[in-house]
């Protein structure tokens, strides 16, 4: 799943390096936390977030067999 | 993107002087000619060597395509990527077992990966793209669906006389049932609401 987001991610920003994803898991969900170079934050955001809404799009779409909701936290 | 200035006796010697430092071939650069060089008097005098930028591009296309398939891929859907380019449209057909979690529901998911492929392609590029994602003619089968829906709502429209309104669609779903309703005298389309709840309004 954490390759799947930096995958995502990495082509769409100018600072691949700084990108981090931390896994969190809870009772109920997974909460995935991604953070960017602060130049890049637009750049997952994209104009009324619809890249975001894009990458969590395909990113829920790729939920595992594990029965745990999963969320993506953009920074 | 990286680039580099190179010189040597000829504009020829300088190219491959760049390519060699680039550690790359001919068809990944644009040259740009700065100095075209003398020769000189008897190759002595008055020469002046040849300068040239070299700039290192990258295939657009293809990054575009490794990019998806990593994608897919990281997803647990095991496909096949078939790209065709016109012009400057580029088509990625996605098949494979699983494709149903690609097109996700009334293809949401395909079409979130279509917007993130666009980025991808046209990101630092000096070609501008269209994209389209396609998975197993999912598109056609989804025109064919739009243009029967926009039909009967439009039969709805007039038997009613009222105005019917349809759920929310991306442009070009919406762009299927204005060109399906075109011809038809009895009904006019327009599309109401903002991003992303815009939705079509067929009205008698």
């Amino acid at each position: 799943m954490k390759a799947l987001i930096e995958s995502i991610v990495t082509p769409l920003v100018d600072h691949p390096d700084d990108i981090v994803v931390t896994e969190t898991e809870e009772e109920t969900k997974i909460v995935y936390h991604l953070s960017v170079h602060q130049n890049d934050v637009g750049k997952v955001i994209g104009k009324n977030g619809r890249i975001a809404k894009a990458i969590r799009t395909v990113v829920y779409a790729a939920k595992s067999d594990a029965n745990k909701r999963i969320y993506l936290d953009i920074m | 993107m990286r680039e580099i200035t190179a010189s040597g006796q000829t504009v020829e010697e300088a190219v491959q002087s760049a390519l060699e430092q680039l550690n790359t071939t001919r068809d990944h650069v644009k040259v740009d000619i700065i100095d075209e060089g003398k020769k000189g008097l008897l190759g002595v005098f008055g020469s002046k060597r040849a300068v040239v930028k070299v700039i290192l591009t990258k295939n657009q296309i293809q990054q575009a395509e490794k990019y998806l398939k990593e994608i897919v891929n990281n997803m647990q859907v095991a496909t096949e990527v078939t790209t065709t380019v016109e012009d400057k449209h580029v088509t990625f057909d996605l098949s494979g077992e699983k494709i149903a979690l690609v097109i996700g529901k009334r293809g949401q998911t395909l079409n979130a990966l279509q917007y993130l492929v666009h980025l991808a392609i046209n990101k630092d590029g000096k070609d501008f793209y269209t994209v389209t994602v396609d998975a197993e003619g999912y598109r056609v089968r989804r025109k064919e669906t739009l243009e029967s829906l926009a039909i009967k709502m439009a039969d709805k429209a007039t038997r009613l006389n009222k105005k019917v309104a349809l759920e929310p669609m991306p442009a070009y779903e919406r762009k299927v049932i204005h060109s399906a309703l075109q011809d038809n005298h009895h009904v006019s389309t327009y599309s109401d609401g903002v991003e992303p709840h815009r939705h079509i309004v067929i009205k008698p």
